[in-house]
């Protein structure tokens, strides 16, 4: 398949950004969208071009290292998809294709389409853990958790740290991320003595990083790749409340 | 065997390992280690490298310890290391399911799946300590899978008969990983562990004999530094990008460990690599990775080839007489679940012959039609859901109605840096962690256990061992003039210098690319005597082809991804060379390494315990490489010619 691209180039975090038309030919169905700008970077090389650069690793949709913007849409039109995991089939021949960075106050870009999302280890810096040094565990069939409980648990665990959360919100805000830690940790037994000082330190971290509120627009949920869903956020504003109410 | 490729050097051998009753040594060792009183702790710097299972458990243990640590990685976060992609689970012998597990039982099938090519002393502290790993891991609020009444659920796994493997969904590795990660970050915020993140080590710095630092490159601003400290260990990971094609992430690389090698560090058993039998088969030329379906599924799938050769009909058209359960026909007391080596040379013997299906003929069918019918689709769904759904986004089929198509593929590699029962290297203050060091899975490695070995090398077993090194120090301060510091940083320089000047017309993808087919091609699933002798010429002229016309664009000052290539392809050539002499010397079949050679009338790997019951341990040489063998003893285990009929 035919394909035109504009592609979202910027040299490095100060200069002036712009996108960058270009156009690929005979782009097989079958490749994943990272092998499409694969095929389009060994082409720009040969060519003496300077290839765009773009964050990516592991390629099965789990590390969170990919991070584009396609056509509006954080990891593109397909739902539950990263954009590794994105496959040309699921575009025509012919399209044209924008490719652009997160765009989010608290990711700056650092070149082309490659973001810096250090805010996010910044707010598990904060409290997204649950202090367990090694060595100074119970038997591990010592609290049974209900399994209803671990399968919540887990399902907000899935998050992969991608950041399209943010970049699909108006506000830029981090809430759904930080909502997925504050309700897996929230939802296990192990996880109750640090309930509250997590949530108000990992709030003010997000705050502190620049990630603006949550106004309940949903497109957080909509764009996340593992379908976390908003009641995460319900829960970290209710945890949030109850821990600040104490500490008031 | 001709002298031209390797020269053979003094055996070596693995001091630390304590003697007597095998469930003692390791309490043994604890106690003969010397310790570090807390308040010297802070006056000692570790460098970790890598944030994966063994570097983050590592490098937070280490931190909790009140050691002064220094962590590096080269993503943009430590949470992203590839440790994350491991579906299956872990191996634990808890015996929660009283269905005859024990420490001695997982100790015995890890001995016996690594095809006598692991050391017992080694292998029994994994086994011991994975007991410990469950609990730190629940502790840590990892979501393992329960049943209804809260306890954890376990699973057989990847050959084993007992049902002792510990597992979160198809994402068991990402918890795993998160727990570390999580407990790394713990200490970042307490002070204690500096983490620096797209950061690559380029260098290991020795001096008077002791790894003391490492040169890194800041990813972003093309910043060079040394770094340096008491003692360093390589978290980095395997290397089965060299294949090009794997399971691996883009970035996995041998580079760190490479570089030690360079300084004198042996490479041990290089040629072991892990083929993992259920992979999506490659679509096309523009393939960039290929992608792993958890063995999980063999649990339930079935896997098949039709009987008639080049039998293009839709799987559905093929009548149960005409299909061939090769796996169930071949091995009939573990059908299905055969370890992955078997599998996976069964898998290539029925497409050789012509039995494959998909494009190319390279693909098997996994079926879950039976397990549909017996357990509902509802059933099915939840256990395997969120890999059906991989499938469907990589292939645009739906393994609920037609059977999923597998190949395998390149996933992980049992060799690495050689290290002694303390995951010492042989330099002095280098030691080794998880998959970059070679010990505990012998010539093939069972499922669910890399993260197990992971994880008890970086919260159990390395922060144990390194005290008894660190006690003799501080070591005296190294200058940053240092001769011998100064000399690792231009080293770095000049590489860098090199290609960023280099005139020429090929991209490193290019030759990355070549070089993986030329591994592929001879030094993967079976090899030869004359086809290994091929790849390393072939190696060596595709590397001087590489030095004459590899282009990379950019500048050294700058976010580079092709020079950050550039510089890793580099040392994949000069490993992919040692693997194929490695592998040539080796004239026997073990675990992953099947020799056509040497193989029993049924076609099954066979072992030449009389002349090949060692390590082979490699040391950097210029004109060539030199081999050190240590000798294996089995005094629990006793060697047997593996059978799974």
């Amino acid at each position: 398949m035919k394909l035109k691209l504009r592609i979202w180039r910027q040299a490095d975090a100060d200069a002036k950004g712009r996108m960058v038309a270009y156009e690929l030919d005979e782009v097989s169905e079958d490749a994943s969208f990272l092998e499409m700008l694969d095929v389009l970077n060994e082409r720009l090389i040969s060519e003496g071009e300077d290839p765009v650069a773009f964050d990516h690793d592991c390629r099965e949709g789990i590390c969170g290292a990919c991070s584009l913007v396609i056509d509006g849409q954080p990891h593109g039109p397909q739902a539950a998809t990263t954009t590794c995991q994105l496959h040309m089939r699921k575009f025509r021949d012919g399209d044209s294709i924008d490719i652009e960075p997160w765009r989010a106050g608290a990711f700056p870009v650092i070149k082309d389409l490659v973001v810096d999302r250090s805010a996010f280890d910044r707010i598990i810096q904060a409290g997204g853990y649950i202090s367990a040094p090694t060595g100074t565990a119970p038997d591990a069939h010592a609290v049974p958790i209900p399994k209803q409980d671990a399968d919540a648990a887990f399902s907000a665990a899935a998050c992969i740290g991608c950041g399209a959360c943010v970049a699909a919100c108006p506000n830029g805000s981090g809430m759904l991320f930080m909502g997925a830690k504050v309700a897996h940790l929230g939802l296990t037994p192990q996880g109750q003595p640090e309930r509250a000082t997590r949530v108000l330190g990992m709030v003010a971290a997000h705050d502190e990083a620049g990630f603006g509120g949550c106004t309940n627009t949903g497109e957080c949920a909509a764009a996340c790749p593992k379908e976390i869903g908003l009641d995460v956020i319900g829960r970290l504003n209710r945890d949030f409340r109850k821990a600040a109410a104490r500490a008031a | 065997m001709s002298i031209d490729y390797y020269r053979e050097g003094e055996p070596v051998a693995d001091t630390k390992a304590p003697a007597g009753p095998i469930s003692e040594r390791w309490e043994k060792r604890r106690f003969s280690g010397r310790l570090v009183n807390p308040a010297n702790r802070r006056k000692l710097r570790v460098i970790v490298v890598g944030t994966g299972l063994a570097g983050a458990s590592a490098a937070a243990t280490l931190g909790e310890l009140g050691y002064r640590v220094a962590n590096y990685c080269f993503q943009d976060s430590a949470r992203r290391a590839h440790s994350i992609a491991a579906q299956g689970g872990i191996n634990a012998a808890k015996n929660y399911r009283n269905d005859g597990d024990s420490v001695h039982r997982l100790f015995y099938d890890t001995v016996k799946g690594g095809d006598f090519r692991s050391r017992e002393s080694n292998v029994h502290r994994l086994a011991e300590v994975s007991t410990e790993i469950i609990d730190q891991c629940v502790a840590q609020g990892v979501p393992f899978a329960r049943e209804y009444g809260g306890l954890l659920d376990n699973r057989s796994f990847g050959g084993a008969q007992v049902s002792r493997t510990f597992y979160a969904r198809g994402q068991t590795g990402q918890q795993l990983l998160l727990g570390a990660y999580q407990a790394l970050q713990r200490q970042v915020a307490a002070g204690t562990v500096d983490l620096h993140t797209r950061h690559e080590m380029l260098e290991l710095v020795v001096v008077d004999g002791r790894a003391r630092g490492i040169v890194v490159r800041d990813l972003v601003t093309g910043e060079i530094t040394t770094e340096l400290a008491d003692a360093v260990v390589l978290a980095s990971g395997g290397y089965g990008n060299v294949f090009f094609l794997s399971t691996n992430a883009k970035g996995c690389n041998v580079t760190a460990s490479w570089r030690a090698h360079r300084k004198g560090a042996y490479f041990a058993n290089p040629c072991y690599t892990q083929i993992h039998p259920t992979c999506i088969p490659q679509s096309g030329d523009h393939q960039s990775k290929l992608t792993l379906m958890s063995e999980s599924l063999r649990n339930d799938g079935r896997v098949w080839v039709p009987k008639s050769k080049h039998d293009e009909r839709h799987p559905a058209d093929i009548p149960e007489d005409e299909r061939d359960y090769y796996l169930e026909r071949r091995y009939p007391a573990f059908g299905n679940l055969v370890p992955r080596d078997i599998a996976s040379r069964a898998a290539k013997v029925v497409c050789d012959e012509g039995h494959g299906v998909g494009p190319g003929g390279l693909g098997v069918y996994l079926d879950f039609a039976d397990a549909i019918k017996r357990l509902g689709k509802k059933a099915v769904e939840a256990k395997y859901g969120n890999l059906f759904d991989m499938y469907e986004r990589i292939t645009g089929e739906n393994p609920y109605e037609r059977p999923m198509r597998i190949y395998p593929a390149v996933h992980y590699t049992m060799g690495g840096l050689w290290v002694d029962y303390d995951l010492s290297s042989n330099i002095p203050g280098l030691f080794v962690t998880g998959e970059a060091n070679f010990s505990d899975h012998g010539a093939n490695r069972l499922g669910a256990s890399a993260l197990m070995q992971g994880l008890s090398d970086g919260y159990f077993v390395l922060p144990n061992t390194i005290s008894d090194y660190l006690a003799d120090g501080p070591f005296e301060a190294v200058s940053e003039d240092h001769e011998d510091v100064q000399a690792a940083r231009r080293e770095v320089d000049e590489r860098i210098a090199f290609f960023l000047g280099n005139d020429g017309d090929r991209t490193v993808d290019s030759f990355h690319r070549e070089l993986g087919k030329i591994m592929w091609e001879y030094c993967g699933m079976e090899r030869t005597d004359e086809g290994l002798r091929k790849a390393i010429g072939l190696i060596r002229d595709l590397k001087a082809e590489f030095y004459k016309r590899v282009k990379v664009t950019g500048k050294a000052e700058e976010l580079n991804q092709q020079l950050e290539k550039a510089g890793r392809v580099a040392d994949f050539f000069e490993l992919g060379e040692l693997m194929c002499i490695d592998a040539l010397h080796r004239t026997e079949s073990c675990g992953g390494h099947f020799r056509a050679e040497s193989q029993t009338d049924e076609g099954e790997a066979k072992r030449d315990d009389d002349n090949f019951s060692y390590v082979a341990a490699w040391e950097y040489g210029e004109d060539a490489p030199v081999l050190h063998k240590e000798s294996l003893v089995f005094e629990y285990v006793k060697p047997t010619q593996r059978s799974y009929k």
